[in-house]
């Protein structure tokens, strides 16, 4: 059992659901709301990464975060070391990544408010920040609670992004899953299945708490 | 709460459907707002609410105007003290009803609120359900609990968006009555949209109709149904008045109750209102028979003394509609080509109006 790599994951996971729910929240709340043109080009750029290979997608970060890329220039002129490789990196493939985890549960939730609601928040003397706290945010939280748990799930479990853009640097970039690969390679079964187990049970229980919190949603209306 | 001012409003717009209303809504007083749906009644509302923009629009109550495209004035929805009551309540499903009363009492100083919202709980009767969500509501008390939030904004307009449309027929009666006293008691100024006649009939006084977007008739109700102004809305409206009157007196042995506006006194099946109270009278012209001399014999409360103002073509060529005034009331009466003839009805002639007891619809 690596402990390190279980660590880094959690930490990974963590890191990833406190940083993308603000920013899938606010992006999540302008495609429930708005209605502008080109609205569902960038709801098919928020879901990519859902369809694309891992693998694509980590060539394609890895090229965009890489030494000669003007975001990795920048973040190594800033911080020290390169981007890819670290866990800086891995962050921000992580994000990326759960983009769709994120904003998908979230929109949903926002959406079903009905807009007389919304109406009403604001004749009741609320601005439109206070009625997104009192109204919106306590409304969407299945839905917000749901993205957490699917955001963190998925983080835990991604591989081909991780391997792409991270490689499989122990305490650096090497999360569970690659520590899985990375057991199963060397021969070493009995570590692999106590990951893989620690893995499966994690994803058995996001999944009971997203499917609580649906059927929570469900019985308030 | 009141500065007992009224509304003005006035908007302009092209797309996407045209819409181009100006009337009045006067302190202290319920305004309809009637029409068809898709005739604009809600944007309307909506633009007083400043929940919509509009390419040409001003709306004042009193000296405070809300919105005046010509000035680039826009008052935010949140900062208009308006009350709304929208078609499906709107309540906020994850708080409680005393939740909702708090939370549109924020422009009160926090040690009010809790007073406020016992008395406001009270006011609509739902004292004792204030721990309530909205799932675990009647349809009347989602109704009340939604009325209650507007009032909490102490609004200076209260407007109300087919308020009785989701609710049954017995149930909408007596919200009527409650939201007819509340209303009194308050001497609020309320814009009601709707598209049933009956809450024009029994709640308003003033009236403006509308159709594709623009105002067809607008002034009180009382002469807009003595001119049989009010066009049907999704089909035929048979001509009828409706105007306010006051209970005279209870006759309990007989069971009836005598009600009066001005000079015209009618004896109606008893009404379950004090002496002295208002009460909203609805007269068929169907239910008006004319006669040259006083019958005898009949089943028969009213013989009014009247006079013929006009005689006026009906919707079936061989009918009149026969305008009458008894003082200052005017009152309507469908008869036939032939009746009118016979009975030499012409204008300023002296006539006798019979009128049923029991076809005398009273509000009150």
């Amino acid at each position: 059992m690596d402990w390190t790599a279980l660590g880094l994951s959690l930490r990974l996971g963590v890191v990833t659901v406190v940083l993308l729910l603000p920013v899938a929240f606010v992006l999540a709340r302008w495609l429930a709301f708005s209605r502008f043109r080109g609205r569902g080009f960038v709801e098919a750029l928020v879901a990519l990464p859902l369809i694309l290979p891992p693998t694509v997608v980590g060539f394609y970060l890895l090229v965009a975060f890489g030494r000669g890329s003007p975001v990795g220039a920048a973040f190594e002129s800033l911080v020290g070391h390169p981007l890819v490789f670290s866990f800086e990196g891995l962050v921000l493939a992580s994000l990326l990544v759960n983009l769709p985890f994120a904003v998908q549960p979230m929109q949903n939730a926002l959406a079903a408010i009905p807009p007389s609601v919304r109406d009403a928040a604001r004749c009741c003397g609320l601005s439109p920040m206070a009625a997104v706290r009192r109204i919106e945010l306590p409304l969407a939280l299945p839905g917000i609670a749901t993205a957490a748990v699917l955001t963190f799930a998925h983080t835990l479990g991604e591989f081909g992004v991780v391997l792409m853009v991270g490689g499989s640097i122990p305490g650096e970039t090497r999360t569970v899953a690659i520590a899985i690969y990375d057991r199963v390679q060397a021969f070493d079964e009995p570590a692999a299945a106590t990951m893989a187990l620690v893995l499966l049970v994690l994803a058995v229980a996001a999944l009971g708490i997203t499917n609580t919190l649906a059927r929570r949603a469900a019985r308030r209306d | 709460m009141n500065d007992n001012a009224g509304l003005r409003v006035r908007m302009r717009r092209a797309a996407p459907f045209v819409l181009d209303v100006e009337f009045e809504a006067p302190a202290g007083a319920i305004t309809a707002l009637f029409g068809p749906s898709g005739s604009g009644k809600t944007t309307v509302l909506r633009t007083i609410a400043g929940l919509q923009p509009m390419d040409e629009a001003r709306v004042s109550s009193g000296q405070s105007v809300w919105t005046d495209t010509a000035a680039h004035t826009w008052l935010p929805a949140h900062r208009r003290p308006v009350g709304f009551v929208f078609q499906d309540y709107a309540l906020f499903p994850h708080l409680t009803v005393r939740q909702q009363l708090e939370l549109a009492l924020g422009h009160r100083p926090p040690e009010q609120r809790p007073g406020r919202v016992a008395s406001l709980l009270q006011l609509v009767q739902l004292d004792g359900l204030a721990d309530r969500r909205p799932a675990a509501l009647s349809g009347g008390q989602q109704q009340r609990a939604a009325l209650a939030r507007a009032l909490a904004r102490d609004p200076a307009v209260l407007l109300l968006d087919e308020p009785f449309a989701a609710v049954d027929w017995a149930l909408r009666e007596s919200l009527r009555r409650e939201l007819v006293s509340l209303q009194r008691a308050l001497s609020l100024t309320v814009v009601l949209v709707t598209h049933d006649f009956e809450d024009v009939a029994k709640l308003a006084s003033h009236l403006v109709v509308l159709e594709r977007g623009a105002v067809t008739a607008a002034g009180t109700v009382e002469a807009l149904t003595a001119r049989n102004a009010v066009p049907g809305i999704a089909g035929w409206r048979e001509p009828a008045v409706a105007f306010d009157a006051r209970v005279m007196a209870h006759w309990a042995e007989r069971q009836l109750t005598v009600i009066a506006a001005g000079d015209l006194q009618l004896e109606v099946p008893t009404i379950a209102a004090p002496v002295g109270a208002p009460v909203r009278i609805q007269l068929g012209a169907r239910e008006v028979i004319l006669a040259s001399r006083r019958p005898e014999g009949l089943s028969l409360h009213n013989v009014i003394e009247a006079r013929v103002v006009a005689v006026e073509p009906a919707a079936h060529e061989a009918l009149r509609l026969v305008h009458l005034e008894v003082g200052a009331t005017r009152l309507l009466s469908l008869v036939t080509a032939d009746a009118a003839r016979s009975l030499h009805l012409e204008p300023g002639a002296p006539v006798l109006a019979l009128i049923k007891a029991v076809a005398v619809e009273a509000f009150a």
